[in-house]
Protein backbone atom coordinates (compact mmCIF):
# COMPACT_ATOMS: atom_id res chain seq x y z
CA UNK A 1 0.00 0.00 0.00
CA UNK A 2 2.80 2.27 0.74
CA UNK A 3 5.08 1.59 -2.22
CA UNK A 4 1.16 1.86 -3.89
CA UNK A 5 1.02 5.48 -2.94
CA UNK A 6 4.67 6.23 -3.36
CA UNK A 7 4.34 5.11 -7.20
CA UNK A 8 1.31 7.57 -7.01
CA UNK A 9 3.32 10.24 -5.71
CA UNK A 10 6.08 9.97 -8.09
CA UNK A 11 3.56 9.98 -11.12
CA UNK A 12 2.33 12.98 -10.14
CA UNK A 13 5.32 14.70 -9.16
CA UNK A 14 7.09 13.57 -12.59
CA UNK A 15 3.96 14.04 -14.62
CA UNK A 16 3.67 17.70 -12.80
CA UNK A 17 7.35 18.10 -14.10
CA UNK A 18 6.41 17.57 -17.37
CA UNK A 19 4.25 20.06 -17.37
CA UNK A 20 5.89 22.73 -16.06
CA UNK A 21 8.40 22.46 -18.88
CA UNK A 22 5.50 22.52 -21.69
CA UNK A 23 3.19 25.75 -20.43
CA UNK A 24 4.09 28.31 -22.82
CA UNK A 25 2.57 31.46 -21.26
CA UNK A 26 1.55 33.79 -24.46
CA UNK A 27 1.64 37.83 -23.66
CA UNK A 28 -0.55 40.12 -25.84
CA UNK A 29 -2.15 43.21 -25.46
CA UNK A 30 -5.84 42.90 -25.36
CA UNK A 31 -6.80 46.03 -26.60
CA UNK A 32 -6.43 46.03 -30.44
CA UNK A 33 -9.40 44.43 -32.16
CA UNK A 34 -10.35 42.24 -34.14
CA UNK A 35 -6.53 40.82 -33.51
CA UNK A 36 -6.26 40.57 -29.05
CA UNK A 37 -8.92 41.91 -27.20
CA UNK A 38 -10.68 41.35 -23.88
CA UNK A 39 -13.72 40.28 -25.04
CA UNK A 40 -16.92 40.67 -22.50
CA UNK A 41 -16.15 37.72 -20.45
CA UNK A 42 -13.24 38.82 -19.43
CA UNK A 43 -11.21 36.60 -21.60
CA UNK A 44 -8.39 37.17 -24.28
CA UNK A 45 -10.55 36.89 -28.01
CA UNK A 46 -9.89 37.56 -32.02
CA UNK A 47 -7.81 36.23 -34.54
CA UNK A 48 -4.79 35.80 -32.53
CA UNK A 49 -6.88 33.97 -30.09
CA UNK A 50 -7.52 31.64 -32.39
CA UNK A 51 -4.14 31.39 -34.22
CA UNK A 52 -2.47 30.82 -30.42
CA UNK A 53 -4.73 28.53 -29.43
CA UNK A 54 -4.18 26.69 -32.86
CA UNK A 55 -0.70 26.76 -32.63
CA UNK A 56 -0.67 25.73 -28.95
CA UNK A 57 -2.20 22.48 -29.81
CA UNK A 58 -0.76 21.55 -33.47
CA UNK A 59 2.81 22.11 -30.96
CA UNK A 60 1.01 20.00 -28.00
CA UNK A 61 2.03 22.91 -25.88
CA UNK A 62 0.00 23.82 -23.37
CA UNK A 63 -0.97 27.65 -23.23
CA UNK A 64 -1.85 29.95 -20.92
CA UNK A 65 -2.83 33.43 -21.99
CA UNK A 66 -1.31 37.13 -20.15
CA UNK A 67 -2.32 40.80 -20.78
CA UNK A 68 0.22 43.04 -21.19
CA UNK A 69 0.77 46.85 -21.68
CA UNK A 70 2.35 47.47 -24.97
CA UNK A 71 4.81 49.85 -24.22
CA UNK A 72 6.48 46.94 -21.92
CA UNK A 73 5.64 44.54 -23.51
CA UNK A 74 9.42 43.55 -25.20
CA UNK A 75 10.91 43.99 -21.70
CA UNK A 76 8.26 41.54 -19.85
CA UNK A 77 9.13 38.92 -22.53
CA UNK A 78 12.99 39.24 -21.55
CA UNK A 79 12.72 39.00 -17.89
CA UNK A 80 10.55 35.90 -18.66
CA UNK A 81 7.12 37.22 -17.24
CA UNK A 82 6.05 35.41 -20.70
CA UNK A 83 7.69 33.34 -23.36
CA UNK A 84 6.04 34.38 -26.99
CA UNK A 85 4.11 37.65 -27.70
CA UNK A 86 1.56 37.71 -29.92
CA UNK A 87 0.23 40.90 -30.14
CA UNK A 88 0.16 41.75 -33.98
CA UNK A 89 3.35 42.67 -33.35
CA UNK A 90 5.27 43.86 -37.13
CA UNK A 91 8.34 42.05 -37.68
CA UNK A 92 11.03 44.83 -37.99
CA UNK A 93 15.18 45.27 -37.83
CA UNK A 94 14.95 47.42 -34.46
CA UNK A 95 13.20 44.46 -33.04
CA UNK A 96 15.04 42.05 -34.50
CA UNK A 97 18.07 42.82 -32.77
CA UNK A 98 16.58 42.71 -29.49
CA UNK A 99 14.34 40.34 -29.92
CA UNK A 100 13.23 36.71 -32.52
CA UNK A 101 10.51 36.52 -34.95
CA UNK A 102 8.51 33.11 -35.33
CA UNK A 103 7.70 33.35 -39.93
CA UNK A 104 4.56 35.85 -40.19
CA UNK A 105 1.51 34.76 -39.03
CA UNK A 106 -0.52 37.44 -40.94
CA UNK A 107 0.72 38.82 -43.89
CA UNK A 108 1.80 42.57 -44.60
CA UNK A 109 -1.19 44.72 -44.37
CA UNK A 110 -2.06 48.09 -45.41
CA UNK A 111 -2.25 50.58 -42.89
CA UNK A 112 -3.85 53.88 -43.51
CA UNK A 113 -5.19 57.13 -42.12
CA UNK A 114 -8.66 58.19 -40.52
CA UNK A 115 -9.91 61.66 -40.04
CA UNK A 116 -13.28 63.11 -39.15
CA UNK A 117 -13.11 65.45 -42.38
CA UNK A 118 -12.01 64.49 -46.54
CA UNK A 119 -9.62 67.44 -46.55
CA UNK A 120 -7.56 66.58 -42.88
CA UNK A 121 -4.14 68.09 -43.25
CA UNK A 122 -2.03 64.72 -42.54
CA UNK A 123 1.16 66.62 -41.71
CA UNK A 124 -0.60 68.28 -38.97
CA UNK A 125 -0.87 66.58 -35.51
CA UNK A 126 -1.40 62.52 -36.38
CA UNK A 127 -2.26 60.60 -33.23
CA UNK A 128 -0.30 56.70 -33.41
CA UNK A 129 0.52 54.37 -30.46
CA UNK A 130 3.77 54.56 -28.88
CA UNK A 131 6.59 51.81 -29.55
CA UNK A 132 4.70 51.17 -33.35
CA UNK A 133 6.24 50.96 -37.01
CA UNK A 134 3.14 53.51 -37.15
CA UNK A 135 4.61 56.03 -34.92
CA UNK A 136 7.79 56.15 -36.50
CA UNK A 137 6.35 56.20 -40.23
CA UNK A 138 4.15 59.43 -38.54
CA UNK A 139 6.99 61.42 -37.48
CA UNK A 140 9.11 60.49 -40.61
CA UNK A 141 6.43 61.94 -43.02
CA UNK A 142 7.19 64.93 -41.11
CA UNK A 143 3.41 65.45 -39.57
CA UNK A 144 3.78 66.13 -35.91
CA UNK A 145 3.00 62.95 -33.67
CA UNK A 146 1.01 62.75 -30.89
CA UNK A 147 1.48 59.45 -29.18
CA UNK A 148 -0.49 57.23 -26.83
CA UNK A 149 -0.31 54.42 -25.10
CA UNK A 150 -3.26 52.22 -26.39
CA UNK A 151 -5.16 52.16 -29.53
CA UNK A 152 -8.47 52.79 -28.28
CA UNK A 153 -6.96 56.38 -27.18
CA UNK A 154 -5.55 56.90 -30.67
CA UNK A 155 -8.82 57.04 -32.22
CA UNK A 156 -10.36 59.30 -29.24
CA UNK A 157 -7.99 61.43 -29.76
CA UNK A 158 -9.43 61.64 -33.35
CA UNK A 159 -12.84 62.18 -32.12
CA UNK A 160 -12.46 64.81 -29.51
CA UNK A 161 -10.31 67.08 -31.97
CA UNK A 162 -7.00 66.74 -29.98
CA UNK A 163 -5.30 65.22 -33.53
CA UNK A 164 -6.97 65.54 -37.04
CA UNK A 165 -6.06 62.14 -38.26
CA UNK A 166 -5.13 58.15 -36.55
CA UNK A 167 -2.52 56.81 -38.42
CA UNK A 168 -2.93 52.40 -37.76
CA UNK A 169 -3.09 48.93 -39.41
CA UNK A 170 -6.34 49.48 -40.96
CA UNK A 171 -8.14 46.23 -40.35
CA UNK A 172 -8.13 47.58 -37.00
CA UNK A 173 -9.73 50.92 -38.03
CA UNK A 174 -12.13 49.19 -40.61
CA UNK A 175 -14.80 48.07 -38.46
CA UNK A 176 -14.78 51.41 -36.51
CA UNK A 177 -14.74 53.55 -39.99
CA UNK A 178 -17.78 51.66 -40.50
CA UNK A 179 -19.61 51.57 -37.45
CA UNK A 180 -18.98 55.64 -36.68
CA UNK A 181 -21.97 56.31 -38.67
CA UNK A 182 -19.79 58.71 -41.72
CA UNK A 183 -18.36 60.78 -38.54
CA UNK A 184 -14.96 59.10 -39.59
CA UNK A 185 -13.35 58.77 -42.56
CA UNK A 186 -10.51 56.98 -44.18
CA UNK A 187 -7.85 59.73 -45.70
CA UNK A 188 -5.15 59.50 -48.31
CA UNK A 189 -3.07 56.62 -49.72
CA UNK A 190 -3.09 52.81 -48.40
CA UNK A 191 1.01 52.85 -46.59
CA UNK A 192 2.65 49.19 -47.03
CA UNK A 193 4.75 48.90 -43.68
CA UNK A 194 6.28 46.33 -41.86
CA UNK A 195 6.99 42.71 -43.36
CA UNK A 196 4.42 40.57 -41.90
CA UNK A 197 3.38 40.36 -38.37
CA UNK A 198 5.21 37.73 -36.56
CA UNK A 199 5.32 35.94 -33.26
CA UNK A 200 8.76 37.56 -30.50
CA UNK A 201 10.43 35.27 -28.85
CA UNK A 202 13.42 35.37 -26.20
CA UNK A 203 16.70 35.12 -28.48
CA UNK A 204 17.71 32.43 -26.38
CA UNK A 205 14.45 30.13 -27.45
CA UNK A 206 15.27 28.53 -30.36
CA UNK A 207 13.66 24.95 -29.60
CA UNK A 208 10.48 26.54 -28.84
CA UNK A 209 10.87 29.14 -32.35
CA UNK A 210 11.36 25.93 -34.34
CA UNK A 211 8.28 24.53 -32.77
CA UNK A 212 6.01 27.68 -33.21
CA UNK A 213 7.56 27.88 -37.04
CA UNK A 214 7.15 24.33 -37.44
CA UNK A 215 2.95 24.59 -36.29
CA UNK A 216 2.72 28.00 -38.56
CA UNK A 217 3.84 26.23 -41.13
CA UNK A 218 1.60 23.10 -40.76
CA UNK A 219 -1.62 25.87 -40.45
CA UNK A 220 -0.07 27.80 -43.73
CA UNK A 221 0.06 24.40 -45.70
CA UNK A 222 -3.57 23.07 -45.18
CA UNK A 223 -5.29 26.52 -45.61
CA UNK A 224 -6.43 26.87 -41.68
CA UNK A 225 -4.49 29.84 -41.17
CA UNK A 226 -5.78 31.93 -44.72
CA UNK A 227 -9.77 30.34 -43.30
CA UNK A 228 -9.27 32.11 -40.13
CA UNK A 229 -7.71 35.32 -41.09
CA UNK A 230 -10.57 35.60 -43.94
CA UNK A 231 -13.55 34.98 -40.59
CA UNK A 232 -11.81 37.64 -39.01
CA UNK A 233 -11.24 39.97 -41.42
CA UNK A 234 -13.80 39.34 -44.20
CA UNK A 235 -13.13 37.80 -47.90
CA UNK A 236 -11.06 40.92 -49.39
CA UNK A 237 -8.34 40.80 -47.10
CA UNK A 238 -5.32 39.50 -47.68
CA UNK A 239 -3.93 35.63 -47.27
CA UNK A 240 -0.67 33.46 -47.82
CA UNK B 1 -24.68 36.01 -16.47
CA UNK B 2 -28.84 35.52 -17.00
CA UNK B 3 -30.48 33.52 -19.68
CA UNK B 4 -31.77 36.51 -20.94
CA UNK B 5 -28.40 37.88 -22.34
CA UNK B 6 -27.58 34.55 -24.21
CA UNK B 7 -27.84 37.20 -27.04
CA UNK B 8 -26.60 40.36 -26.05
CA UNK B 9 -27.30 42.24 -29.26
CA UNK B 10 -31.35 41.32 -29.76
CA UNK B 11 -32.03 42.60 -26.28
CA UNK B 12 -32.32 46.90 -25.33
CA UNK B 13 -33.07 49.11 -22.74
CA UNK B 14 -32.90 47.95 -19.49
CA UNK B 15 -32.56 43.97 -20.04
CA UNK B 16 -29.32 45.61 -22.27
CA UNK B 17 -28.10 47.39 -19.02
CA UNK B 18 -28.36 44.88 -16.91
CA UNK B 19 -26.71 42.00 -18.81
CA UNK B 20 -24.50 44.74 -19.54
CA UNK B 21 -23.73 45.86 -16.22
CA UNK B 22 -22.95 41.45 -15.15
CA UNK B 23 -21.15 40.74 -18.36
CA UNK B 24 -17.88 38.77 -17.19
CA UNK B 25 -15.78 41.85 -17.91
CA UNK B 26 -17.79 44.14 -15.31
CA UNK B 27 -17.16 41.10 -12.90
CA UNK B 28 -13.63 41.28 -12.94
CA UNK B 29 -14.09 45.15 -12.39
CA UNK B 30 -16.29 44.77 -9.56
CA UNK B 31 -13.68 42.34 -7.88
CA UNK B 32 -10.80 44.97 -8.80
CA UNK B 33 -12.68 46.92 -5.76
CA UNK B 34 -12.30 44.32 -3.78
CA UNK B 35 -8.45 44.01 -4.86
CA UNK B 36 -7.69 47.80 -4.20
CA UNK B 37 -9.68 47.81 -0.76
CA UNK B 38 -7.47 44.84 0.33
CA UNK B 39 -4.27 46.32 -0.80
CA UNK B 40 -4.75 49.31 1.43
CA UNK B 41 -6.00 46.94 3.99
CA UNK B 42 -3.12 44.93 4.22
CA UNK B 43 -0.61 47.88 3.07
CA UNK B 44 -1.31 50.39 5.63
CA UNK B 45 -0.42 48.47 9.00
CA UNK B 46 2.77 46.73 7.23
CA UNK B 47 3.75 50.72 6.33
CA UNK B 48 2.93 52.15 9.69
CA UNK B 49 5.04 48.97 11.33
CA UNK B 50 7.93 49.68 8.64
CA UNK B 51 7.27 53.45 9.77
CA UNK B 52 7.46 52.34 13.42
CA UNK B 53 10.77 50.53 12.69
CA UNK B 54 12.36 53.07 10.66
CA UNK B 55 11.61 55.60 13.78
CA UNK B 56 12.89 54.02 16.23
CA UNK B 57 15.77 52.63 14.33
CA UNK B 58 16.70 56.45 13.56
CA UNK B 59 16.36 57.66 17.17
CA UNK B 60 18.41 54.59 18.43
CA UNK B 61 21.55 55.10 20.44
CA UNK B 62 23.35 53.16 18.04
CA UNK B 63 24.98 54.41 14.91
CA UNK B 64 24.49 52.20 12.41
CA UNK B 65 20.97 51.77 13.44
CA UNK B 66 21.11 55.63 13.76
CA UNK B 67 21.80 55.77 9.83
CA UNK B 68 20.04 52.75 8.57
CA UNK B 69 16.94 54.38 10.14
CA UNK B 70 17.64 57.78 8.42
CA UNK B 71 18.96 56.39 5.08
CA UNK B 72 15.72 54.64 4.56
CA UNK B 73 13.72 57.72 5.19
CA UNK B 74 15.43 60.15 3.44
CA UNK B 75 16.59 57.70 0.14
CA UNK B 76 13.26 56.08 -0.24
CA UNK B 77 11.31 60.36 -0.05
CA UNK B 78 13.94 61.05 -2.03
CA UNK B 79 12.79 58.93 -5.28
CA UNK B 80 9.79 59.49 -6.93
CA UNK B 81 7.80 56.69 -6.63
CA UNK B 82 7.07 55.22 -10.51
CA UNK B 83 10.76 55.37 -10.39
CA UNK B 84 10.56 52.97 -7.31
CA UNK B 85 7.64 51.36 -8.81
CA UNK B 86 9.10 50.72 -12.16
CA UNK B 87 12.70 49.55 -10.88
CA UNK B 88 12.56 48.62 -7.69
CA UNK B 89 9.33 45.75 -8.31
CA UNK B 90 11.71 44.30 -11.19
CA UNK B 91 14.87 44.30 -9.18
CA UNK B 92 13.09 42.53 -6.63
CA UNK B 93 11.61 40.08 -8.64
CA UNK B 94 14.76 38.88 -10.34
CA UNK B 95 16.67 39.21 -7.17
CA UNK B 96 14.14 36.32 -5.78
CA UNK B 97 14.38 34.52 -9.16
CA UNK B 98 17.82 34.53 -8.61
CA UNK B 99 18.51 33.86 -5.08
CA UNK B 100 15.89 30.50 -5.83
CA UNK B 101 17.88 30.05 -8.93
CA UNK B 102 21.06 29.71 -7.17
CA UNK B 103 19.76 27.19 -4.51
CA UNK B 104 17.36 25.04 -6.72
CA UNK B 105 19.71 24.93 -10.14
CA UNK B 106 23.25 24.55 -8.85
CA UNK B 107 24.52 22.70 -11.91
CA UNK B 108 22.63 25.16 -14.18
CA UNK B 109 25.69 26.63 -16.46
CA UNK B 110 24.49 29.26 -18.82
CA UNK B 111 24.61 32.72 -17.55
CA UNK B 112 21.17 34.13 -16.15
CA UNK B 113 21.66 37.49 -18.07
CA UNK B 114 22.05 37.13 -21.44
CA UNK B 115 22.02 40.22 -22.76
CA UNK B 116 18.72 41.76 -22.17
CA UNK B 117 17.54 38.40 -21.36
CA UNK B 118 17.13 37.61 -17.85
CA UNK B 119 16.82 34.10 -17.36
CA UNK B 120 16.79 31.41 -14.69
CA UNK B 121 16.19 27.95 -14.87
CA UNK B 122 12.84 27.18 -15.65
CA UNK B 123 12.30 25.42 -11.79
CA UNK B 124 13.50 28.45 -9.79
CA UNK B 125 11.01 31.06 -11.98
CA UNK B 126 8.74 32.41 -9.20
CA UNK B 127 5.88 31.59 -9.58
CA UNK B 128 6.30 28.51 -11.47
CA UNK B 129 5.66 28.52 -14.67
CA UNK B 130 3.11 25.72 -14.30
CA UNK B 131 1.42 27.63 -11.90
CA UNK B 132 -2.48 28.96 -12.42
CA UNK B 133 -3.29 32.47 -13.33
CA UNK B 134 -4.38 32.93 -9.60
CA UNK B 135 -0.63 32.29 -8.36
CA UNK B 136 0.67 35.46 -10.68
CA UNK B 137 -1.77 37.11 -9.77
CA UNK B 138 -1.13 37.06 -6.32
CA UNK B 139 2.32 37.45 -6.78
CA UNK B 140 2.50 40.85 -8.20
CA UNK B 141 -0.18 41.52 -5.57
CA UNK B 142 2.09 40.38 -2.78
CA UNK B 143 5.57 42.66 -5.03
CA UNK B 144 2.76 45.53 -4.91
CA UNK B 145 1.98 45.42 -1.35
CA UNK B 146 5.64 45.07 -0.20
CA UNK B 147 6.62 48.06 -2.83
CA UNK B 148 3.58 50.39 -1.09
CA UNK B 149 5.03 49.14 2.27
CA UNK B 150 8.87 50.25 1.66
CA UNK B 151 7.65 53.59 0.16
CA UNK B 152 4.92 54.94 2.75
CA UNK B 153 7.09 53.15 5.70
CA UNK B 154 9.50 55.54 4.64
CA UNK B 155 7.08 58.67 4.55
CA UNK B 156 5.78 56.73 8.21
CA UNK B 157 9.04 56.56 9.43
CA UNK B 158 9.28 60.29 9.77
CA UNK B 159 6.04 61.16 10.72
CA UNK B 160 6.56 59.33 13.69
CA UNK B 161 10.49 60.39 14.12
CA UNK B 162 8.95 63.83 14.40
CA UNK B 163 6.20 62.82 16.56
CA UNK B 164 8.10 61.09 18.83
CA UNK B 165 10.54 64.28 19.36
CA UNK B 166 7.03 66.04 20.23
CA UNK B 167 5.94 64.35 23.06
CA UNK B 168 7.05 67.09 25.52
CA UNK B 169 9.99 66.08 27.50
CA UNK B 170 8.34 66.86 30.95
CA UNK B 171 5.92 63.37 30.61
CA UNK B 172 9.40 61.83 29.99
CA UNK B 173 11.06 62.82 32.66
CA UNK B 174 8.03 62.37 35.50
CA UNK B 175 8.85 58.99 34.09
CA UNK B 176 12.06 58.80 34.73
CA UNK B 177 11.81 60.02 38.05
CA UNK B 178 9.07 57.47 39.25
CA UNK B 179 12.10 55.19 38.13
CA UNK B 180 10.91 53.41 34.88
CA UNK B 181 13.66 52.26 32.90
CA UNK B 182 14.51 53.71 29.28
CA UNK B 183 12.06 51.22 27.74
CA UNK B 184 9.29 51.22 30.37
CA UNK B 185 9.77 55.14 29.60
CA UNK B 186 9.28 54.62 25.57
CA UNK B 187 6.05 51.80 25.94
CA UNK B 188 4.34 53.69 28.39
CA UNK B 189 4.58 57.18 27.85
CA UNK B 190 6.39 57.80 24.51
CA UNK B 191 4.38 55.69 22.46
CA UNK B 192 0.77 55.95 23.76
CA UNK B 193 1.49 59.95 23.44
CA UNK B 194 3.18 60.53 20.29
CA UNK B 195 0.13 58.96 18.47
CA UNK B 196 -1.99 62.62 18.78
CA UNK B 197 0.88 64.10 17.60
CA UNK B 198 1.30 61.41 14.21
CA UNK B 199 -2.15 61.78 13.17
CA UNK B 200 -2.02 64.43 10.78
CA UNK B 201 1.03 63.39 9.34
CA UNK B 202 -0.40 59.83 9.29
CA UNK B 203 -4.12 61.09 7.67
CA UNK B 204 -2.25 63.07 4.95
CA UNK B 205 -0.21 59.73 3.97
CA UNK B 206 -3.71 57.59 3.93
CA UNK B 207 -5.25 59.73 1.88
CA UNK B 208 -2.60 59.53 -0.64
CA UNK B 209 -1.96 56.07 -0.43
CA UNK B 210 -6.32 55.50 -1.49
CA UNK B 211 -4.96 57.92 -4.66
CA UNK B 212 -1.60 56.16 -5.06
CA UNK B 213 -3.59 52.55 -5.75
CA UNK B 214 -3.63 53.55 -9.56
CA UNK B 215 0.09 52.70 -9.58
CA UNK B 216 -0.58 49.12 -8.96
CA UNK B 217 -1.15 49.26 -13.05
CA UNK B 218 2.48 49.39 -13.65
CA UNK B 219 3.22 46.47 -11.34
CA UNK B 220 0.53 44.06 -13.77
CA UNK B 221 -2.12 43.88 -11.38
CA UNK B 222 -5.46 44.85 -12.94
CA UNK B 223 -6.87 47.71 -10.82
CA UNK B 224 -10.05 49.66 -11.20
CA UNK B 225 -8.74 52.19 -13.11
CA UNK B 226 -6.89 49.79 -15.55
CA UNK B 227 -10.62 48.29 -16.02
CA UNK B 228 -12.53 51.58 -15.88
CA UNK B 229 -10.34 52.63 -19.04
CA UNK B 230 -10.72 49.34 -20.24
CA UNK B 231 -14.79 48.85 -20.15
CA UNK B 232 -15.17 52.38 -21.14
CA UNK B 233 -13.50 52.52 -24.32
CA UNK B 234 -15.33 52.77 -27.34
CA UNK B 235 -16.42 48.95 -28.64
CA UNK B 236 -16.98 47.50 -32.40
CA UNK B 237 -19.44 44.84 -33.29
CA UNK B 238 -17.00 42.89 -32.44
CA UNK B 239 -17.59 42.80 -29.00
CA UNK B 240 -21.40 41.30 -27.37
CA UNK B 241 -21.62 45.01 -26.04
CA UNK B 242 -20.99 47.33 -28.83
CA UNK B 243 -20.77 51.35 -27.28
CA UNK B 244 -19.44 54.41 -28.34
CA UNK B 245 -16.61 56.14 -25.60
CA UNK B 246 -18.20 55.69 -22.27
CA UNK B 247 -15.35 56.62 -20.75
CA UNK B 248 -16.28 59.64 -19.00
CA UNK B 249 -19.16 58.00 -16.73
CA UNK B 250 -16.67 54.92 -15.92
CA UNK B 251 -13.93 57.73 -14.50
CA UNK B 252 -16.96 59.86 -12.70
CA UNK B 253 -17.99 56.49 -11.11
CA UNK B 254 -14.35 56.58 -9.88
CA UNK B 255 -14.59 59.90 -8.98
CA UNK B 256 -17.64 59.37 -6.51
CA UNK B 257 -15.87 55.80 -5.10
CA UNK B 258 -12.77 58.14 -4.02
CA UNK B 259 -14.56 60.69 -2.96
CA UNK B 260 -16.52 58.83 -1.02
CA UNK B 261 -13.64 56.48 0.06
CA UNK B 262 -12.13 59.77 1.19
CA UNK B 263 -14.74 61.16 3.05
CA UNK B 264 -15.29 58.60 5.33
CA UNK B 265 -11.35 58.15 6.15
CA UNK B 266 -12.18 61.74 7.33
CA UNK B 267 -14.74 61.31 9.58
CA UNK B 268 -12.57 58.18 10.62
CA UNK B 269 -9.41 60.13 11.49
CA UNK B 270 -11.53 63.27 13.10
CA UNK B 271 -13.15 60.66 15.46
CA UNK B 272 -9.75 58.89 16.17
CA UNK B 273 -8.11 62.17 16.79
CA UNK B 274 -10.24 63.09 19.29
CA UNK B 275 -10.20 60.13 21.04
CA UNK B 276 -6.43 60.04 21.23
CA UNK B 277 -6.48 63.79 22.54
CA UNK B 278 -8.37 62.73 25.73
CA UNK B 279 -6.13 63.25 28.94
CA UNK B 280 -3.35 64.83 26.76
CA UNK B 281 -1.11 67.80 27.30
CA UNK B 282 -2.34 69.67 24.05
CA UNK B 283 -4.73 72.19 23.49
CA UNK B 284 -7.15 69.65 21.66
CA UNK B 285 -6.87 68.04 24.97
CA UNK B 286 -7.27 70.82 27.35
CA UNK B 287 -10.23 72.00 25.38
CA UNK B 288 -11.91 68.59 26.14
CA UNK B 289 -11.22 68.55 29.32
CA UNK B 290 -13.14 72.29 30.20
CA UNK B 291 -15.92 71.12 28.30
CA UNK B 292 -16.30 67.89 30.29
CA UNK B 293 -15.39 69.50 33.19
Amino acid sequence: MKNLILATALVALSGGTVAAQDVVRLGTEGAFPPFNFINDAGEVAGFERDVGDELCKRASLTCEWVTNEWDSIIPNLQSGNYDVIIASMNITDEREEVIDFSQSYFPPAPSAYVATSADADLKGIVAAQSSTVHAGYVAESGANVLEFATPDETVAAVRNGEAVAVFADKDFLAPIVAESGGELMFVGEDVQLGSGVGLGLRESDTALKEKLNAAIQSMKDDGSLNALITTHFGPDAKTF
Amino acid sequence: MFAACADPKAIEGLTWLSCYLTSGKHLDFYWSFVVVLLLLAITAPAALAMGFGGAVAARSRFLLLRLFGKTYASVVRGVPDIVLFLFFVIALDQGIEWTKHQIVCPDWTEPVRQGLEFRVCPEAKVPLGSSSAFWHQAYGFGLAVFTFAIVFGAFAANVLYGAMGAVPRAQLETAEAYGMSNSQVFRRILVPQMWVYALPGLSNLWMILIKATPLLFLLGVKDIVYWARELGGMKTQAYEYPHSDWRLYYFLGLLVFYLCFTKLSEIAFSRLSARLSKGQATAAGEAMRRVAG
